[in-house]
């Protein structure tokens, strides 16, 4: 993406990121000091920024937190000897329930469709307006803006947490640190200790958790959501992104010119510099250099240097810049979401084009579309029966004293309804057919409401003329109570002639 | 090396500046190729010394290094042994309540309780594996010898009871109340001639469907009542209480080809099932029962078809009529 920068240069003034911008991360090493294979990790202290974008992220921060912490306490009533809880991820009893839907683990299809959906999806948005996900949405950036809200809070903004850290341990320091670890380490050990919730009985675990009853994986796993909380959104923060995230690696391959990226406009804002007011803005850009878009950053990278492998696209440098701009009385927007061609074609003085609808994102679209039509068919198509049948192969088939032809059957039954059902056997497409089910007399099986029964199913057939050495049977299975029913084919093997 | 084609190359491994990538070289180079310097984070440094630290410490608290005739066992005791060990506990434990269940109970009242039923086919599909089918194979299809426990062809009995006590005492086999017969080499002890074995096997042949000339019939006739009838019947339907098989059916549990009866005839059948009792705990034993008795041939143990306590005393009556048997062959 910066090469599109560096092309409109002079081939001399290729160091440069953008005119006048002299690059800034790489570190100037002499013979005499060579460049170290490994970089000192450098504090980032972002600033608090206020506008639209902030807004947004605080929106976003307050809902998918309520999400997350209030979910697990939602209630479903599925039926007596059923959890009534509407998110509930069940090891124990192999189920997952939300809200209407409970899926098996034969149905773990649902889980995989839906993840290529979440792909997909981030594909289509990505390919769209660059890395929303990273800016808005994700958990990494949500808790690490929630806890900068401490530090804040007991520290003060940027400027003050830098001359804080600067300073020596006085009472007041010992105090404002102190505290902030303590909230933070509280923050983490809910976050950690909700994550239990969404796999057992959320008001039995909560209980249990505090008097010492719950499983051992309860506890094994809140303090490891505590732990990474703790330490993701304290300490590592940007790193998390820039090093240890291969998401910012695949949306390379997302993005191209034309996607829509928190984007520096230097064919309006450079050549940069100061600015005194009441001085004329003719033949020089509108940026005035104040760097603000580089202290409200929470990467810590300089959005003038172009599009970049540290960017997580949260937007808060156009809200900084936006502040700028209405205090010097400049039009809004030097930094703003746009795309890498558009500020090629205006420094060209070409027009601006926008092109949302482009085959990159109509693919995505397409199967964006098309993999949500697939589950919706299949979640509205699923049945609460489900008929399984595998045929004995050793012994293949069994010769009976009287000549006749026994076969025998494993007969599979799932129940997904909230009721026990007795259920009537029926095998078509054999002319005289005796069916047996081992260990009763009759031919209705009874399986309990969200349990997998096997039967052991035989059937003997004595008229083999009209069948000759293989017949296609069909296994029908009805609930007369419900009037549902499944079937399933399966062959009737008869060996040769006889 | 010399660098008078790369003035942007200096001779003293200095670090330079790469314009295409924007990044500078760590001043190494290896016949002009260099390397980009694109340093790591040093806290990841830090992770690689910690997982060294963890490494050490991990392979003395756990069972690492591996000696002549044994391996360090770790500070912490740990074993995968020993922990499937406990878990086996745990499990016959867990079990313990179905097989408490199974012990001493009739079919009828395990049918009539759909999870003991399902445990018992589960606990007998698995101890057949590792018992029966060795020799019965692993659906109970049977091989030449060894019967086929899918087919309503049952040589000693066919209801719950019938499996169960076979299971139990064996067939020829070590338990004093064994289950008993003599099928004798005929031709071998020298009581029929190979003339008479050959009209004999024709003659039970005719009974499955083969053509034979009267004259064959005819002698074939006397020698089946002289010789066979008193175990397998006047019409060689068998008896079961005798073990005796029913030889006008279409199974043929030594072949069905006039030369495998012809040396069944000749040398006799004495077919040996192990006695399980010693070797299977009973509930064990009753669920075999129940799985064998549900591939398929299992028969109903009504009293009104089978009176228990007449088919109970006509067994043991029968194994002292065997043992007379055995005295008097000679």
């Amino acid at each position: 993406m910066t090469t599109l920068i560096d092309n409109t240069q002079e081939p001399g003034k290729r160091e440069q990121a953008a005119p006048g911008v002299q690059r800034s991360r790489a570190p100037n090493p002499t013979p005499s000091t060579p460049a170290s294979l490994y970089k000192k990790r450098e504090q980032i202290y972002p600033k608090l920024a206020h506008g639209t974008f902030r807004n947004l992220k605080w929106l976003a921060l307050v809902v998918l937190l309520g999400i997350y912490y209030i979910v697990p306490w939602l209630r479903w009533d599925r039926g007596v000897g059923q959890p009534d809880q509407a998110v509930l991820i069940d090891f124990e009893n192999a189920r997952f329930y939300f809200f209407f839907i409970e899926i098996w683990p034969q149905e773990a299809y649902y889980i995989t469709g839906l993840l290529i959906l979440a792909a997909l999806g981030l594909f289509l948005v990505t390919s769209l307006f660059g890395r929303v996900w990273c800016g808005y949405a994700c958990p990494q950036t949500i808790w690490t803006d929630l806890f900068i809200y401490v530090e804040r809070f007991f520290e003060g903004d940027r400027n003050a947490r830098i001359k804080l850290n600067k300073s020596k341990w006085t009472l007041s320091k010992i105090y404002k640190k102190t505290a902030k670890h303590i909230v933070w380490l509280f923050i983490a050990a809910f976050t950690g200790g909700v994550w239990i919730l969404y796999f057992h009985d959320a008001p039995t675990i909560a209980r249990d958790f505090f008097t010492g009853h719950a499983p051992t994986t309860s506890y094994v796993f809140a303090a490891l959501l505590t732990f990474t909380t703790y330490s993701l959104a304290g300490f590592m923060r940007e790193q998390v992104c820039t090093y240890m995230c291969p998401w910012p690696r695949i949306q390379a391959a997302m993005i191209d010119e034309e996607a829509l990226n928190v984007t520096y406009r230097y064919d309006r804002g450079e050549p940069r510099g100061p600015h005194k007011k009441g001085a004329t803005w003719d033949g020089r850009g509108d940026c005035i250099d104040c760097r603000q878009c580089v202290a409200v950053c929470p990467v810590g990278i300089d959005i003038r240097d172009g599009l970049q492998l540290e960017c997580i696209g949260c937007a808060l440098c156009i809200d900084a810049c936006n502040e700028i701009m209405d205090k010097v009385d400049r039009p809004r927007n030097l930094i703003a979401y746009d795309t890498d061609e558009n500020v090629v074609r205006r420094s060209k003085g070409e027009k601006a084009r926008y092109r949302l609808i482009r085959p990159r994102t109509i693919i995505y679209a397409v199967l964006f579309a098309g993999v949500g039509f697939i589950m919706l068919g299949a979640l509205i198509g699923r049945t609460t029966l489900d008929l399984n049948v595998q045929r004995d192969r050793q012994p293949n088939f069994v010769v009976m004293s009287d000549g006749s032809i026994q076969n025998g059957y494993t007969v599979k039954v799932l129940n997904k309804a909230t009721q026990t059902r007795a259920l009537t056997l029926t095998a078509e497409g054999l002319p005289s057919p005796v069916i047996k089910v081992a260990g009763q007399t009759d031919l209705t099986l009874n399986v309990p409401s969200d349990e997998a029964v096997d039967f052991r199913v035989t059937i003997v057939e004595d008229n083999l003329d009209q069948i000759g050495g293989r017949a296609e049977i069909l296994f029908r299975l009805t609930d007369p109570a419900s009037d549902t029913e499944a079937t399933r084919s399966a062959v009737f093997v008869a060996g040769g002639t006889k | 090396m010399t660098n008078d084609d790369r003035p942007d190359v200096t001779d003293d491994g200095a670090p330079r500046y790469d314009e295409p990538t924007g990044q500078y070289t760590t001043g190494h180079s290896w016949d002009g190729i260099e390397e980009l310097n694109t340093p790591m984070p040093r806290w990841w440094l830090g992770i690689f010394y910690a997982s060294i630290v963890f490494a050490i410490g991990y392979a003395v608290l756990m069972p690492s290094i591996p000696l002549i005739n044994s391996h360090f066992e770790g500070l912490l005791g740990h074993s995968d042994r020993g922990e499937v060990a406990a878990d086996l506990v745990e499990m016959r434990s867990e079990r313990a309540v179905f097989a408490d269940r199974l012990s001493g109970t009739g079919i009828d009242d395990i049918t009539a309780d759909p999870e003991l039923f399902r445990f018992s086919m589960a606990a007998g599909k698995s101890a057949f594996g590792d018992n029966c089918a060795t020799c019965h194979g692993t659906g109970g299809q049977g091989f030449k010898g060894y019967p086929n426990l899918n087919d309503d062809v049952w040589i000693w009995g066919g209801t719950f009871e019938d499996i169960r006590h076979t299971l139990e005492v064996g067939i020829r086999a070590a338990h004093d109340d064994t289950r008993f017969n003599i099928m004798q080499g005929f031709g071998q002890d020298g009581f029929l001639t190979r003339d008479e074995i050959n009209d004999l096997a024709d003659y039970i042949l005719a009974f499955s469907g083969l053509e034979v000339d009267a004259e064959v019939q005819q002698r074939g006739q006397t020698l089946f009542a002289d010789n066979c009838a008193s175990c397998h019947g006047e019409d060689a339907k068998g008896d079961r209480s005798q073990g005796a098989p029913d030889l006008t059916d279409a199974d043929w549990l030594y072949g069905g080809e006039r030369a495998d009866i012809q040396t069944s005839i000749y040398s006799g059948r004495q077919g040996v099932m192990p006695n399980w009792n010693e070797r299977l705990d009973p509930e064990i034993i009753t669920a075999l029962a129940v799985y064998v008795h549900a591939l398929g041939g299992g028969e109903p143990s009504l009293p009104a078809i089978v009176p228990a306590s007449m088919d109970d005393s006509a067994e043991s009556e029968i194994v002292t009529d065997d043992t007379n048997v055995e005295a008097e062959t000679p």
